[in-house]
């Protein structure tokens, strides 16, 4: 939480107004306040996304059993077991959830938000109001899609990429007011996210301080100004798709059933169009966290700064031509398939320059594990494996076999898991004392990374070996098949490490709950970082600098400088001489 | 060594099972190289107080390296990769047994054309879940669907493609192993998707006569 009175006191010329309880916490216009409130909703909806992801693994390691605990309480009717129709609507909302509600919202939401203006030298958001209509947008959108788990039929149950015509006419599936919830919810996120976009691209390209220049912004700057692009072109492919699938359902049209002479592709074509570069929206922002992270705790300057940056954009320009390898053996035109392989390889290599760079950067370091960059590792590792893996899908041939399978399911959690969220902790840990004022506690941020990725990896390595061997994901119940009897070992292994996956994150809630009121207080620059946002107060009071912008005089990435005798050189501090230097904040 | 793929038993599944491995050995090395040379810096690289990191903001020869080392790693496995992609789903070969699959929640319907090769005549006869194939020929597959997207997925014969309502969508497969094969549901498809199994039985050329015998006897 913030502290009212280092907000209040240091307010200076530029607010001087001091703000009531619920302008300040509730319906703030401060990107601070905006980037809490989105990473208290990514954290409450991680839980639930969670919990459904245990409930799935109860389900694959011990079919048709009743759920320990609280089976009875939730599914009397089946004395504790979850049926397939109930298995269908979580696994679809685990995705939904983990994606929209939870990666989105702490990637883009939270660290878009705190990060932007604090990090090019502005005072707020370019448009303050139409951010916090986003969060609040984004809330309500949150809240429709829980509140889908209370309406008669049942929640959402197409999966995540409610391919149509089951996504379309409701007797497919079974599910009425679940879907159209879905519909409405995903409606509403896209408005929020096109508000949040226009504000993080305006912030970006208009509000840099002096001296800071496209080419001296912090990677994380880059990925969120890529991403908010990326943002601004896709999800509106996505928002019209569900309207279109909405009025499907709803006002009889036919835009994806064909008995009306509509055509079931055109869902997925429109659905992968903006699918894949949410994709990289997931991902991109996690890339430019782990680059801050490792060039701060390596104590060097990143490695191939500019190539960094042009892989950003050029994995960005790609993701729009890649689209069509999720559709492979969809019944589109084979023809098709050889471009959109043509592509889908292509991409690997700016992920590939990214990957060296990483390493560059840690070569001849002076390396800290702290734990921020214990996570910031973890990314990097997971992320060669989400990508190496990416290369079975990109061949064609290769992929008819693998696609659909556990094996698809190991690569995406490896990219959104053990990339996305890794580089989520990352970020949570290094910048929660900017955030909150406060430090979090080292050791407990220890007992939460190790068995993390530990457990992580048990998870989710072993079900490449159940994808090839041939297990298709979204399956009940594997037992039913001759052919997947041997992976029954190996679905109990997953999931009881999934189950102490879960346990693992209880010292993070911990850690995070009891750093945020009872941590020892936050120094200026705890890291000894150079990017702008240690230069402000921890926490940065509303309107973030004092009476003067900072003035930027250099890359955000000048660790161990021959110029300076510290290891780090701050964008603000200015030389007058070589060697002589004088603090400029 | 533990198992990887299932069993292939059809002729265009050993092109897939090479592509797979070639892959896998690919990724395989560069994890190792990356993950091995991310350790050896960890350990080598680890703070010592009084130390001071190497000062560099990179090397335009080695990131012009890594740079092309991959790209062409990548051109040549999409070049290895077109030729069997276009003999898999591409082309059609010359065959007599005509098989149409229709998918509906939750079964397969397979039918025959029976003796007089054409579909939608008296002659047609459809079973529930059932294909049965001859060994060593290649059956051209009929697919389509009722209600919603279905997969047929037959992993032994590295077999899948999607059925989709409204559209006809024809591929092939040839078996060279007699035996009973499963066929699962790749595609989600309502709340029966995992019970969705049919059954591939390949047959010999005489079982397989005697079958059609059985079926259409006069």
């Amino acid at each position: 939480m913030a502290h009212p009175a280092a907000a209040t006191a240091s307010a200076h010329d530029v607010h001087a107004h001091e703000l009531g309880f619920v302008r300040t916490y509730i319906f703030s216009t401060d990107h601070k306040m905006i980037a809490r409130q989105f990473l208290f909703l990514g954290l409450f909806m991680m839980v639930i996304g969670g919990l459904l992801a245990l409930f799935l693994r109860w389900q694959l390691a011990w079919p048709e059993t009743p759920v320990p605990l609280v089976g009875r309480l939730i599914w009397p009717d089946s004395e504790g077991v979850i049926s397939p129709a109930v298995y269908n609507m979580m696994f679809t909302m685990h995705a939904t959830i983990m994606i929209f509600f939870v990666i989105m919202p702490i990637l883009a939401g939270a660290f878009g938000n705190f990060l932007i203006p604090l990090m090019v030298g502005a005072r707020d958001m370019a448009f303050p109001r139409l951010n916090m209509l986003s969060f609040w947008a984004g809330a309500l959108a949150g809240l429709l899609m829980l509140a889908g788990f209370f309406v008669e039929g049942g929640h959402a149950a197409a999966g995540w990429t409610s391919y149509a015509p089951l996504s379309a006419i409701p007797q497919y599936s079974g599910v009425n007011w679940g879907q159209n919830l879905w519909c409405i919810s995903l409606f509403v996120l896209g408005v929020s996210s096109m508000m949040g976009s226009i504000n993080y691209i305006t912030t970006i390209v208009n509000m840099r301080a002096p001296g800071m220049t496209m080419f001296r912004m912090p990677l994380v700057i880059w990925a969120m100004f890529i991403t908010a692009i990326l943002l601004l072109l896709a999800l509106p492919v996505l928002t019209s798709a569900v309207a279109m699938l909405l009025f499907d359902r709803v006002f009889g049209t036919n835009w994806f059933n064909p008995a009306g002479g509509g055509e079931p592709l055109l869902w997925q074509h429109l659905f992968w169009f903006f699918g894949h570069p949410e994709v990289y929206i997931l991902i991109l922002p996690a890339m430019g966290i782990a680059s801050d992270v490792l060039s701060v705790f390596a104590r060097k300057p990143i490695f191939g700064y500019r190539a960094m940056a042009f892989s950003i954009i050029g994995i960005a320009f790609l993701s729009w031509v890649v689209y069509g390898h999720h559709m492979f053996v969809s019944g589109m035109n084979p023809a098709l398939g050889t471009s959109f392989m043509i592509t889908t390889m292509v991409i690997a290599v700016p992920s590939a320059i990214k990957t060296f760079n990483w390493l560059g950067t840690l070569w001849g370091g002076n390396i800290r594990f702290t734990v921020p960059m214990l996570n910031g590792l973890a990314f990097v590792s997971m992320f060669v494996i989400g990508g190496l893996s990416g290369i079975f899908m990109a061949s064609t041939p290769v992929d008819i076999f693998i696609q659909d399978t556990y094996f698809i399911v190991a690569h995406i959690h490896y990219v959104v898991f053990g990339g996305s969220i890794f580089g989520a902790f990352a970020g949570i840990y290094y910048w929660f004392p900017k955030m909150f004022g406060r430090m979090m506690n080292d050791t407990l941020g220890k007992l939460h990374f190790w068995p993390t990725f530990v457990f992580f990896n048990f998870v989710f390595f072993p079900m490449h070996i159940l994808g090839v061997g041939g297990m298709m994901r979204r399956i009940y119940n594997p037992m039913q098949y001759e052919f997947l009897t041997w992976t029954e070992p190996w679905n109990i292994f997953i999931s009881v490490s999934a189950f102490l996956l879960g346990l693992g994150q209880i010292p993070f809630v911990i850690n995070f709950l009891w750093s945020l009121f009872k941590g020892p207080k936050a120094p200026l620059n705890p890291w000894s970082a150079n990017t702008l946002e240690w230069t402000a107060p921890s926490p940065p009071p509303h309107g973030n600098w004092g009476a003067a912008l900072p003035v930027v005089y250099r890359g955000p990435y000048e660790y161990s400088s021959p110029e300076v005798p510290e290891d780090y050189l701050p964008q603000t501090r200015r030389l007058t001489t070589a060697g002589a230097s004088s603090r400029a904040h | 060594m533990m198992r990887w793929l299932p069993e292939n038993i059809s002729t265009y599944g050993a092109e897939i099972d090479w592509l797979f491995y070639l892959i896998y050995y690919i990724t395989g090395v560069t994890f190792i190289l990356v993950a091995g040379a991310m350790i050896i810096f960890l350990v080598a690289y680890r703070h010592r107080e009084g130390r001071r990191a190497t000062y560099t903001h990179g090397n335009a020869t080695l990131e012009i390296v890594w740079t092309i080392v991959p790209a062409l790693i990548l051109v040549i496995l999409t070049f290895l990769s077109v030729p069997g992609w276009t003999r898999i789903k591409s082309r059609l070969p010359e065959s007599d047994i005509h098989i149409r699959i229709t998918a509906k929640q939750f079964n397969w319907e397979v039918t025959y054309p029976g003796p007089d090769g054409k579909f939608e005549t008296e002659d047609d006869q459809t079973f529930d879940n059932e294909v049965h194939v001859p060994v060593g020929k290649p059956v051209i597959l009929h697919l389509t669907s009722r209600d919603v997207i279905h997969s047929v997925f037959i992993p032994q014969a590295r077999f899948k493609q999607d059925a989709v309502p409204g559209r006809v969508i024809h591929q092939w497969v040839e078996v060279t192993k007699p035996g009973k094969y499963e066929i699962p549901c790749a595609e989600l498809c309502g709340f029966g998707h995992s019970g969705m199994k049919g059954f591939l039985f390949v047959h010999t050329a005489e079982e397989y006569q005697q079958w059609l015998k059985e079926k259409w006897p006069s």
